[in-house]
């Protein structure tokens, strides 16, 4: 795993549940054939309210119009991310437009759980609300060996709550491979 | 040592004397649920975490009931039920209930009720976050994603937190124009969506405990929108007699210890409270139905696993009888059941479905349908600025479909008095 992560801020509110993130009507394609899954990064975030995307302004969708990806690695997101359904094509959807972690003040746990043990986007959670300082579009550091955020485009670095008893599956990529390395699969199956 | 009783069914499934909550713990679990929306990328998962021959755990546990996208057009939702079917014929699972023919049966967390597999003191999962609502049984349930499904389906396990309880008692008697909806939207605005993040909701009381199974289910189903892990209530003779009428395998009943510690306990008396609705665009966002009175609607919607029961429907057609209904208005059953019985139970001289035919009702065939938006040609998608008063569990933007579309949640009485007028009802008005 990468101890640095460096993008782009995407600026969002709060209780941004796991509709916005991927609305039902899309969940119909496949998470495994290559071509299909590229649908879930054009539709990443697409239920957000447009004047809810891309604080503080709004009106900046996360993938644009036309392409399959999006500019913006790390989102910033206040209190009860992923809230609402339980479907792992969110955390999927996230990742395969290209985010890499989230940074919110509190998450619904199926989300929770769902990012970490699918090992698709690092989950942090932050005691300040980052999104009342930090701009959609300003270039952040996330450095994960410290726990720590920098906004490099307004040169402040912020403490992040530490990942605790999740940080081992964290960095095993997922529940499976974190299963693997410590033998779980096999006394599970005992 | 005193536990709670979802300390005690998780002691039980993870075979010790006793849990703390915050402690992290493996749970055999005795069922695992899925649909077609999850089910598909769930098997994926499987097989390339299991291996392409590999077997589940146990296929008498694991239910597969196809729901949410069912009448449509969309050929991606079509081959979700072919992949359903096709994992459910290599592995043998004989609790697959298959679209188009007599098995299918409909909505998920009803269906596991009618069909006996919810028990007293058992640990079910289901890719469904509406799991919770078979903690109406005095059971664990909990809804998890595809990964986390799939690790079940090869061993039978998961890891999970303990959860802190928090306890609801409604005492008093219910009043006929409130439902457990009414009880459930008070919670959600009082404790807020993430008010019982990674917590039990425990509910109890002289109320909680004369109402019908069907409107305990909607008491749990809801658990999720305050961020619950489960919802429960104890088993006593109602529950009893519900499971027994459809399964003979064995349960045990769980109660929490008086001495049991609570993160936090409410109390509510039923007979102070009036009937409420969550407005636009949050379960939270509770008023009266009396302070939003008059709010003009476009549709009304009775239907899903929180509002498509057989009990949601007779307080429905108590309203219905005998008027005519001012805006569009779609009745989903919420299985095949519930849709005979729509025929064969009588109010006031006519079956249900008759009460609702005459009101100009829209009858749909039982499935998810629109609660959660779907395909384009959903049976009552919302669209463009509709304004629906829905019996549904979550009204975040475009849940129903159209971002621009606002729902308030409320009770079935709410949603057919307010489908009478045409605006936001209090069905005091009615009753």
């Amino acid at each position: 795993m990468d101890t640095i992560i460096q993008g782009k801020a995407y600026v969002l509110g709060k209780n941004i549940d796991t509709d916005q993130i991927i609305p039902a009507e899309h969940l119909v394609y496949s998470l495994s054939d290559p071509e299909e899954v590229k649908m879930y990064g054009k539709y990443a975030l697409s239920g957000v309210p447009i004047e809810q995307a891309g604080l503080p302004e709004g009106g900046i969708p996360f993938v644009e119009e036309g392409y399959y990806s999006s500019p913006y690695s790390i989102i910033i997101a206040g209190p009860n991310f992923g809230c609402g359904s339980s479907r792992e094509h969110a955390p999927f959807a996230l990742k395969v437009a290209g985010a890499r972690a989230i940074i919110a003040e509190s998450y619904a746990r199926i989300f929770y759980r769902n990012c970490v043990d699918g090992g698709f986007v690092i989950p942090f959670e932050t005691a300040q609300p980052l999104n009342k300082s930090i701009l959609t579009g300003d270039e952040l550091s996330l450095d994960m060996e410290n726990n720590t955020l920098t906004n490099l485009t307004q040169n402040v670095t912020y403490q992040l709550r530490p990942l605790g008893d999740v940080v081992n599956i964290v960095q095993a990529g997922g529940i499976f491979e974190y299963a693997r390395k410590n033998d779980l699969m096999a006394t599970t199956e005992a | 040592m005193a536990q709670t009783i979802t300390q005690k069914i998780f002691a039980k499934a993870a075979n010790r004397k006793f849990v703390d909550p915050g402690q992290s713990v493996w749970l055999n679990v005795d069922v695992l649920l899925t649909h077609d929306v999850c089910g598909p990328p769930t098997f994926d998962i499987f097989k390339q975490e299991f291996g392409p021959k590999a077997k589940v755990w146990d296929p008498s546990k694991v239910v597969v009931l196809p729901d949410h996208y069912i009448f449509t057009a969309n050929e991606h939702a079509h081959r979700n039920i072919d992949l359903l079917r096709q994992f459910a014929a290599e592995q043998g699972l004989p609790n697959y209930y298959d679209v188009g023919t007599d098995r299918y049966r409909g909505v998920c967390h009803v269906a596991l009720a009618e069909e006996g597999f919810n028990l007293p003191g058992t640990v079910l999962f289901g890719t469904d976050s509406h799991t919770c609502t078979s903690g109406a049984f005095g059971m664990f349930g909990s809804g998890i994603g595809n990964t986390d499904a799939a690790f079940i389906l090869g061993t039978g396990k998961l890891w999970e937190k303990v959860p802190d309880s928090m306890k609801f008692t409604f005492e008093g008697q219910m009043p006929e124009y409130l439902t457990a909806k009414d009880l459930i939207l008070q919670i959600l605005g009082d404790i807020t969506t993430d008010g019982a993040t990674y917590r039990a909701m425990e509910f109890d009381g002289e109320a909680v405990y004369s109402l019908p199974i069907d409107e305990r289910m909607t008491l749990c189903n809801m658990a999720i929108e305050a961020g619950g892990m489960n919802g429960i209530i104890a088993a006593d003779s109602v529950t009893e007699a519900f499971v027994k009428a459809r399964t003979s395998k064995p349960y045990e009943i769980f109660h929490s210890d008086p001495d049991a510690q609570y993160h936090s306990m409410y109390r509510y008396n039923v007979e102070q409270m009036e009937p409420v609705v969550a407005q636009p665009h949050s379960p939270d966002n509770r008023a009266t139905v009396r302070s939003v009175a008059g709010t003009p609607i476009t549709k009304s919607y009775i239907g899903s696993c929180t509002g498509g029961k057989l009990t949601d429907f007779r307080l429905a057609a108590k309203i219905l009888k005998g008027k005519q209904v001012s805006v569009t208005t779609n009745i989903v059953p919420a299985t095949v059941l519930v849709a005979s019985q729509l025929e064969t139970e009588m109010y006031d001289g006519q079956s249900l479905r008759q009460i609702f035919e005459d009101a100009g009702c829209s009858i749909a065939l039982p499935s998810c349908a629109a609660c959660l938006g779907g395909p384009s040609d959903t049976v009552g998608r919302s669209v463009d600025n509709d304004v629906v008063v829905s019996t549904t569990n979550r009204n975040f933007p475009g849940r129903m479909g159209s971002k621009f579309a606002g729902v308030y949640l409320a009770s079935p009485l709410t949603a057919a008095a307010s489908a009478v007028t045409g605006k936001l009802t209090d069905p005091r008005d009615f009753l």
